[in-house]
């Protein structure tokens, strides 16, 4: 088990360097020097020569390469020029209220996928199967920025049902989780159909095998067979495929947290973008590939935790 | 004599397919008494997959059963509701599968899936793990206590087979149906489960349904047999007596196709010539009759019924004893 | 290419067979109708600016009424499904070569060129998408080609793991064997016996890649970052929406509408379409559309 979760960190660390390289290297490529770029028009030469000693652009590439690398390892990811607060400690800040809306997004979308899903795998071709089976694809499909504008111009702005804007009242748990209603149904819709799809799916293939119908043959109640025995199994590609999901959901919470205007770090890179803060976006864009990545290790792990089979080297 | 555990009357069952509809058991009918081994013998295809899955009522969606009764000590099981059903399997009647590799649960631990068998019993945790620990002594698995927590892949073939066996015996059931236990384990381990199985019947007492297409573990196992062909009862009776004056053609070609019984080296197995009938469109007169060295003219219209007395045989020859 | 009518033939009586699939059909081809005749159908011009009837709801004169500067919402959806429509088409038709390109030489080509390909497609995909588009155009500014360029960078790995897992598997199989031992060239093979085995899977592919593209183009384009204005794009009709919400629902219902159209449709069709391909590629997945 060691030795698979060990490989796995190295093909997700190799893929991050990768991925961090070329972040690295895209912001070399812009026309023009980074400083005059970043600072814009109204930069005086001497405003220029600062910011360029200052994230080293008078340093030969390898130099600067060498000293992002150890930046990062340092869990520095530069300073924001227009506030002079560190990088790390603006996106950080933002952080957790993506967390938080991808959360409950993906909490609210497994409470109401997986159990539609099971259902629809016993009571197969009913008319709940049949209607989930559209609905889910349906809302896949649509844009969630869409459902989101849909959602703030009904519930929120016409009804009044929820609040339009922002994340609630520091410390005052209520009502941050009515904030979060609206923006994790509108990321979260979309994957209760394609949860319930894919435990649906998995729970037909596991419902086959022997080891059901010995359960059953031990008289073992219903209930027990599908939630213990067979759920069990047929959730495991599920975790997996959560886990990768929320790289999808993280851009998706982009959008939810600028329509609700959320706190957060898409909100935070929108903004760094819309004003040429190249240190914020790099930051920002670090950060969450880095999460995306973390994610799908977990995923891949957790994955290894539920499945003994998985743990071992196959041919036992 | 006691009353038999089954009884299974003129039982028929089918499934609806495609291309119609099949007969996959027709008009069968046999009795397990109590405290017997009885054996039941067919290739595949005879239909005994299903008679199983009907006993303890475990049937695909598309299979109907005509008509029949299955009496489990004296009750219409076909009448029951599906919950008495539910009460019956894994108390009174245990299944012991084919394939152990698959038949185990692999997610979960061997003392889980043992405990969870018992659920009926209402007794603590610590009642059902040792309860759990003394059926694994009983089918002689080493050191039970640290195979409760592995997993079924950590066990070679035989003993999960053995554990299969444990959990089927370990509610006392009245009727063990085993469902080719040792195709799936080669020669050596067969013999062992095979002694195993017999010990343990004279212990508990129960009837066992052993269905197998390997001759010489009947012979060496079951009181009684019962050969199936096609979805029919052909012959039945003590082991003794079918498998050394066996009445009906098809029993008599099994018998001489049994690799151990060749008397001579030879290039070629003996085969029954011919294959099964389609069973959607069934022909009339005696099932075996395309097959049959000695078909007469009435084979083909009358269909031959068990003749009366204890070694039965549904054929229109008097007797084939050679 | 003599079996192409006949396939056409077939799929449409499969089609009316699967009612969702049907509606999917009908849905894109509705929407492609309205996009290409935009200029005969809108009746108005979409930049014409009317101050005086800003924000208005629907009437006889604007059935979806007017924006914040008095344009005719319903033209000017219209015209835009003309900007979803020219993404689409060049987006995609360029990530499929290029993936098809890519995925030969990964599933051909030598090892050593497969393990960077994969290391590539993983690396380019490991970054949540948006967040890379908005990166770039940092970079780059925005502008209706960077959206097409950025789509394009993130969808070639999609298309080409798909080829390079399809010519692997043809790869290894007993009729290559036997081109090869007749010597046939590399360059034949692929032209000749994988290609045709991939259009199909590739063909559905783009169909239910279709969604996702004009999704993308929509976002930036809400997020200000796709077209430039006054041009009119699904994204920023519901972006000038937006910020004029409270005034009235108009145009972000009008602009939502063709989004939903054309993502419903293509995923109906694609989905109904790849049943009737490749079951397989569907898995237990009966029943329930």
């Amino acid at each position: 088990m060691g030795k698979f979760v060990f490989r796995r960190i190295l093909a997700s660390l190799l893929v991050l360097w990768l991925a961090v390289s070329l972040l690295f290297g895209m912001i070399r490529m812009v026309p023009g020097d980074p400083a005059s770029v970043m600072l814009g028009p109204k930069a005086t030469p001497a405003l220029k020569a600062e910011l360029a000693q200052r994230m080293g652009l008078d340093r030969p590439l390898v130099v600067q390469l060498g000293m992002f690398y150890a930046g990062l390892a340092r869990g520095d990811l530069g300073v924001d020029p227009f506030s002079n607060r560190e990088v790390s400690d603006i996106v950080f800040e933002q952080l957790p209220f993506t967390l938080a809306l991808v959360l409950a997004a993906i909490g609210g979308a497994s409470l109401l996928g997986i159990p539609l899903g099971c259902f629809s795998a016993i009571r197969r071709n009913s008319l709940l199967d049949r209607l989930t089976g559209v609905m889910s694809v349906a809302f896949i499909a649509i844009p969630s920025f869409v459902v989101a504008l849909y959602l703030l111009l009904w519930l929120a702005v016409k009804w009044r049902w929820f609040p339009a804007m922002g994340a609630g009242e520091a410390g005052n748990y209520p009502d941050q989780a009515r904030h979060l209603v609206l923006p994790a149904i509108a990321l979260g819709l979309g994957w209760v159909g394609y949860i319930a799809r894919l435990v649906r799916a998995s729970m037909l293939e596991v419902m086959e095998e022997n080891h059901i119908r010995t359960a059953r043959a031990f008289g073992l109640p219903e209930r027990t067979v599908v939630v213990s025995y067979a759920l069990r199994i047929a959730l495991l590609p599920t975790v997996t495929i959560l886990g990768l999901g929320i790289g999808s959901m993280l851009s998706g919470a982009l959008f939810a947290e600028i329509v609700f205007s959320r706190p957060g770090i898409g909100k935070l890179l929108y903004e760094a973008v819309l004003s040429r803060n190249y240190p914020v976006v790099m930051g920002s864009v670090l950060a969450t590939t880095g999460f995306f990545v973390l994610c799908t290790l977990i995923a891949d792990t957790v994955n290894a935790v539920l499945d003994p089979r998985l743990r071992e080297s196959p041919g036992n | 004599m006691s009353a038999p555990i089954l009884e299974i009357r003129d039982l028929s069952v089918g499934y609806q397919t495609e291309r119609g509809y099949l007969q996959a058991l027709r008009n069968v009918s046999f009795t397990v008494p109590e405290g017997k081994i009885i054996g039941i013998v067919g290739e595949s295809g005879c239909g005994k997959s299903t008679l199983i899955s009907s006993i303890i009522r475990l049937l695909a969606p598309n299979a109907s059963i005509g008509n029949g009764a299955i009496l489990f000590k004296g009750q219409d099981l076909l009448g029951l509701s599906p919950g008495d059903m539910r009460f019956l399997r894994g108390n009174e009647i245990s299944m012991v599968f084919q394939d152990p590799m698959t038949s185990l649960n692999p997610v979960l631990t061997i003392g889980r899936q043992m405990a969870d068998v018992q659920h009926r019993s209402g007794a603590s945790y610590i009642g059902k793990r040792s309860r759990s620990l003394m059926m694994l002594e009983r089918v002689g698995i080493p050191d039970p206590a640290s195979q409760l927590g592995r997993y079924p892949h950590h066990l070679s073939g035989g003993m999960r087979q053995r554990v299969a066996i444990a959990m089927a015996l370990m509610t006392e059931p009245s009727l063990l149906i085993a469902d080719e236990p040792t195709t799936a384990l080669d020669a050596t381990l067969e013999v062992q489960i095979i002694a195993r199985l017999r010990e343990l019947q004279r212990d508990f007492g129960c009837s066992i349904l052993f269905i197998s297409h390997h001759l010489g573990v009947i012979a060496e196992l079951c009181d009684e047999v019962i050969v199936m062909y096609a979805g029919e009862v052909c012959e039945s009776g003590s082991t003794r007596e079918v498998f050394l004056g066996p009445r009906h053609p098809y029993t008599q070609r099994l018998l001489e196709c049994d690799p151990a019984r060749i008397p001579q080296r030879t290039r070629h197995l003996p085969v029954i010539e011919g294959s099964l009938p389609d069973l959607v469109d069934v022909p009339r007169g005696c099932i075996f009759r395309e097959r049959c060295a000695h078909s007469m003219a009435r084979c083909a219209t009358e269909r031959p019924g068990l003749s009366a007395g204890l070694h039965l045989s549904a054929c229109h020859l008097p007797d084939l004893a050679s | 290419m003599s079996i192409v009518p006949a396939v056409i033939r077939s799929t449409f009586t499969a089609l009316r067979k699967d009612p969702l699939g049907m509606a999917g059909f009908v849905l894109v081809s509705l929407m492609l109708f309205l996009t290409v005749f935009a200029a005969w159908l809108a009746p108005h011009d979409p930049l014409e600016v009317d101050v005086a009837n800003r924000l208005s709801g629907p009437s006889l004169e604007h059935w979806l009424g007017t924006d914040q500067l008095g344009r005719d919402v319903l033209s000017r959806v219209l015209y835009g499904g003309q900007v979803a429509l020219k993404v689409a088409l060049v987006a995609i038709s360029a990530a499929m070569a290029a993936g098809l390109v890519l995925g030969m030489m990964a599933g051909f080509g030598p090892r050593w060129l497969d393990r960077i390909l994969v290391i590539s497609f993983d690396t380019v995909r490991s970054f949540p998408t948006i967040m890379f588009a908005l990166a770039i155009i940092a970079l780059t500014g925005p502008s209706l080609n960077t959206v097409i360029g950025v789509i394009i960078i993130t969808s070639i790995p999609v298309y080409a793991r798909v080829v390079r897992t399809q010519t692997q598997a043809l790869r290894e199989r007993d009729f290559i064997l036997a081109e090869r031992a007749m010597g046939a060239s590399t360059a034949r093979i692929l032209r000749d016996h994988v290609m045709p085995n991939i259009a199909a899977p590739l063909f559905i592919l783009a169909s239910m890649d279709v969604p996702a593209v004009v999704g993308m183009e929509a976002g930036l384009s809400f997020l200000g970052l796709g077209v430039n204005p006054p041009t009119p794009s699904w994204g920023s009709i519901l972006n000038d929406g937006y910020s004029y919400l409270r005034n009235s629902p108009w145009p972000i219902i009008a602009g939502g509408l063709p989004l939903i159209a054309v993502t419903l449709g293509f995923t109906f069709f694609g989905e109904s379409l790849r049943d009737i391909f490749d079951p397989k590629l569907r898995g237990k997945d009966q029943g329930g559309k």
